[in-house]
């Protein structure tokens, strides 16, 4: 009958629509966006193997070998190590030595009356690139380094003079100068006594040993390097020196924010005048200027009045003065940091430096270390936060004054302690040089540029680390949790910071320091803001039950007729052909 | 829902070294409404909590991100406005002068708890708002309210889910956001808020088992409300006893509350924790002591070239003073004239109305009678 025909037809026509048309519909519409992320090249990243390349040069200055040794130059040599920090990192350091001869206007230069001035004009003549180490070996019995360290230094040197001639005793043995690691990236190395009959192979391998120490003084160390890794590694096989280093410095953020505040509990008695833009000018920008390539500074200062320590400190009698104990300091910071205000805007990491002037009746105040000795600097820090130093102004006026005071307070001394503070917050390694080293002092930048150098190379391998592991949990997330949407701005984050990630560590392996600590600062930005977008929330979870409880009141109404339909045709169609069959028989 | 995060910062103790480097946690609490049938406000907890034992303990409220649900302190129904006292007796208000509550109101959602775990706020947020902790951070989360099993309700409307709660630590193991992690919850079956949790170095506490229920303690007969529950009340008792420099360790906080005083058992987890229970304190968590070291170092700095600003005598020496920059014009804002409105023509509401009188008008009186009307 054309009726049931009819129906047979519709309903066939409408399960062919819904298999065909709605369901393919309903997946492309419920799912997620996502777009795509190079996964493959992101589970490369997980396996980290770094090389660090470090250009040596060692220049011989006139006097330390002979023209027959000198005949070969220059020369170059290569040295590498291999460190397996775990499974999934390794470290190589590689030291490129250059030797040659030193040139006619770096001869000249080296014959300056004294170490300092010889270093400057060296740096006039050549700037060597960020990284690198420069070594001028001088002739044993060169005057440019003081021959001994002691003020008594006439005597020394006839006394040992005579005990040489009288009992041949070397020259390290009264604790000789042998090194002097100047502001930049130079060392004045003594040399050691070669003898003209050796060859050139061992001069060398006479003088590798020197010149190991100096690098390694002033390049970075594999401790430090460790250390700098422990996003990825679990942290066992670290000294205890560079846990305290690495747990002291901030961590590397794109930017830091240091605020200077004064603290005046006694604004009746002291009316406290300080130059802090000057002293920021003139001290604190110029190290924040050489430290640009590492981070962005933003330097605030407040005062507060009225603003006391949280901790009563004790008199004592024996210097008649008030003293805070090294164990009472812990509780100082907590009670102050609440009043201290900050920048709201940003979240960038802060670091507060506070000046305390005591009022009149709690003056003077000494801070006592642990053996309950007196601290010169009169100052403390805590890891991470920043430093407290305490200022005593009862000198600078006699009972008669005219309350309140006006009292200027000396920037110099004080910035002289928070640069200090702040070199340590912001990682710069403690160098423990071997005995015969003597370092210059980092003069009006606050740090050497070999310092900075070991600087550049932790903070590289720590954005490197962490910008991989960044990625690398990224990527594992959004292939755990499939609900999560995935835009195309997270995906243009994600690829830029994975070609940064493979420029950096390219860089690093070619040696140039500065340009693979610019691509590992992009490949940190770039990672952290792809890993915590605000639109990467995965709301979409839903439980099995609650899924079926969605859809079974949408589909199964629609679905229960078709299927019923769907049987009767069959069961109809079979029926059809057992009657058939019944008929032919 | 309400919850409250402290930020503490982490205690890492070397072998040989006396001092602790501690830092303060991250606190989270949450609060039931107001309006509850069975356990009233929870909302005296969390503010107990903060104001007598984590802030005296040492952790600034720079470290606390504090959120509530509903505001206690001026409810109008609240006798007395500004306080929300923790006892019947009224004789402590934990509502003081410096609770600082970050999440208010509508504002405590699931998908802010979320972000503010994750990290993934907006980057307007500003920095109270948001969970500050990196890799040497101890976080402390404390989440009181209304739940079931697998999940816990915010604002009567929304609920989390114990595997979303896992999802949210996990990634913030993967970023590196704490160091270790406290977890107590004081709701229904609240141990089934912590079976779901695989990450590292968490510990978790709860008040009540699977299937079982969290009482409250006292109710107030004054506002017709219960003012904690008897798990948060026993915790803190047991806080009380504890000052910044006490030994109390973990174990001793497992034995709050026994069945036989809160009537529903409590139960922890410590299987995804790497230290020995025995030997975490409890001031790792609920207190900060800051390490401090002594600068030994000083940089010599010579005096810069020109001499500081010579300022002599007191009184008449004019430092140029300071203003606010005039940032809003009150003086306009005041005497400003009434903007004029531009006409609209009536909108689509006013233009339905008419139609509907005009259409029941012609309805009922017909267009042939309209010329005796008009």
């Amino acid at each position: 009958m054309p009726e049931k025909q009819r129906g047979r037809y519709a309903a066939l026509a409408i399960a062919a629509v819904v298999i065909v048309v709605g369901i393919p519909l309903w997946w492309k519409t419920t799912e997620t966006y996502r777009a795509w992320l190079p996964f493959s090249e992101i589970s490369e990243l997980d396996s980290l193997q770094l090389q660090l390349s470090v250009d040596i040069e060692v220049v011989f200055s006139r006097g330390t070998l002979t023209p027959e040794q000198q005949k070969k130059f220059p020369l170059s040599h290569v040295n590498e190590k291999e460190h397996q920090v775990d499974a999934k990192t390794g470290l190589r350091y590689k030291y490129e030595t250059r030797y040659r001869t030193a040139t006619i206007m770096e001869e000249d230069a080296l014959n300056q009356p004294t170490a300092a001035e010889a270093d400057l004009s060296l740096h006039m003549l050549s700037e060597s690139s960020c990284g690198s180490v420069v070594v001028y070996v001088i002739p044993e019995s060169s005057t440019l380094l003081p021959e001994v360290r002691f003020r008594a230094f006439v005597y020394f040197y006839i006394l040992k003079s005579l005990l040489k001639l009288i009992m041949l005793i070397p020259a390290v043995y009264f604790q000789d100068v042998k090194v002097y690691v100047g502001q930049r990236r130079t060392a004045l190395l003594r040399s050691p006594p070669f003898k003209t009959s050796w060859n050139l192979k061992e001069v060398l391998s006479n003088l590798d040993v020197e010149v190991e120490q100096v690098v390694s003084t002033m390049s970075f160390g594999h401790q430090d390097i460790v250390a700098a890794l422990s996003n990825r590694v679990r942290m066992t096989k670290v000294t205890k020196e560079s846990m305290a280093d690495s747990m002291r410095a901030i961590k590397s953020s794109p930017g830091y924010e240091i605020t200077f505040s004064l603290l005046n509990p006694d604004p009746k008695s002291h009316s406290l005048h300080w130059d802090i833009e000057g002293a920021v000018q003139s001290y604190i920008q110029p190290l924040l200027n050489k430290l640009a390539p590492i981070a962005n500074f933003s330097v605030d200062s407040q005062i507060l009045y009225y603003a006391v320590l949280g901790v009563n400190p004790r008199f004592d009698n024996s210097v008649s003065a008030y003293t805070l104990s090294a164990d009472s300091l812990s509780h100082v910071i907590n009670p102050v940091e609440a009043r201290l205000g900050s920048n709201a805007a940003s979240s960038n990491p802060v670091l507060n430096f506070l000046l305390y002037v005591p009022d009149a009746h709690h003056s003077p105040l000494f801070i006592r270390d642990h053996s309950k000795r007196e601290v010169p600097s009169n100052a403390f820090h805590s890891p991470r936060w920043g430093g407290i130093m305490v200022y005593n102004v009862n000198e600078m006026y006699g009972p008669e004054a005219e309350r309140p005071v006006d009292i200027n307070i000396n920037m110099a001394k004080v910035m002289g302690v928070f640069l200090a503070q702040l070199r340590l917050m912001l990682g710069v390694q403690h160098t423990h040089p071997p005995t015969g080293f003597v370092l210059q002092s980092p003069g009006s930048a606050g740090l050497a540029d070999w310092e900075l150098d070991r600087l550049l190379w932790s903070r590289s391998v720590e954005n490197i680390a962490t910008a991989s592991t960044t990625i690398t949990s990224l990527a594992q997330l959004l292939d755990q949790i499939g609900n999560i949407v995935i835009n195309d701005n997270i995906a243009q984050q994600v690829s830029s910071a994975v070609t940064s990630l493979q420029s950096a560590v390219a860089e690093l392996e070619a040696g140039n320091l500065a340009f693979a600590l610019q691509y590992s600062r992009e490949a940190i930005l770039a990672s952290e803001r792809a890993f915590f977008d605000p639109s990467l929330l995965h709301l979409l979870y839903f439980p099995d039950d609650q899924k079926f409880a969605i859809y079974i009141p949408l589909f199964l109404p629609m679905c229960v007729p078709i299927v019923l339909s769907l049987l009767k045709i069959v069961s109809e169609a079979k029926k059809r052909r057992a009657d058939k069959q019944a008929k032919s028989d | 829902m309400e919850l409250r995060e402290f930020i503490n910062f982490p205690g890492l103790t070397f072998p040989g070294l006396k001092i602790t480097l501690l830092k303060p946690d991250i606190f989270f609490k949450q609060w039931y409404s107001w309006y509850s049938k069975i356990h009233s406000s929870h909302l005296e907890s969390p503010l107990e909590v903060f104001h007598n034992h984590v802030y005296r303990l040492g952790i600034p409220d720079s470290h606390i991100v504090l959120m509530l649900a509903d505001d206690m302190a001026c409810n109008y129904r609240n006798p007395k406005p500004a306080t929300v006292f923790s006892h019947k007796n009224m004789e402590l208000n934990v509502y003081g002068d410096d609770v600082e509550v970050d999440y208010r109101g509508y504002e405590v959602t699931v998908e802010n708890f979320l972000r503010v775990l994750t990290g993934r706020l907006p980057p307007s947020t500003p920095r109270s708002k948001r969970l500050l902790s990196d890799d040497r951070s101890n976080i402390l989360i404390y989440l009181t309210g209304h739940g079931g099993n697998g999940f816990l309700k915010f604002q009567d409307s929304e609920e989390i889910s114990n595997m979303e709660l896992a999802d949210a630590f996990e990634q913030m193991w993967q970023k590196r956001r704490y160091n270790e992690l406290l977890f107590i919850i004081d709701t229904c079956q609240g141990a089934s808020m912590y079976e779901r949790f695989y990450s590292p170095n968490l510990m978790a506490l709860a008040s009540s088992q699977v299937g079982e229920d969290s009482l409250s303690h006292q109710p107030d007969l004054g506002i017709g409300v219960h003012l904690m529950d008897k798990y948060t009340f026993y915790l803190l008792e047991f806080l009380e006893e504890v000052h910044p420099a006490s030994q109390a360790n973990m174990n001793d906080l497992f034995k709050v509350c026994p069945q036989s005083q809160c009537v529903s058992t409590p139960g922890h987890r410590t299987d995804l924790f790497q230290r020995d229970p025995g030997s975490v304190l409890i001031t790792d968590f609920f207190g900060s002591v800051r390490k401090v070291e002594i600068t030994k170092d000083t940089i010599n700095l010579t005096s810069p070239v020109e001499p500081p600003i010579k300022r002599s005598g007191s009184s008449d020496i004019q430092i140029e003073s300071l203003t606010y920059v005039d940032q809003l014009p009150v003086a306009e804002i005041i005497h400003q004239k009434p903007k004029q409105k531009d006409w609209h023509p009536p909108d689509g509401f006013i233009l339905g109305l008419w139609t509907l009188i005009l259409l029941v008008f012609f309805q009922t009186y017909g267009i042939k009678h309209l010329k005796h009307i008009f």
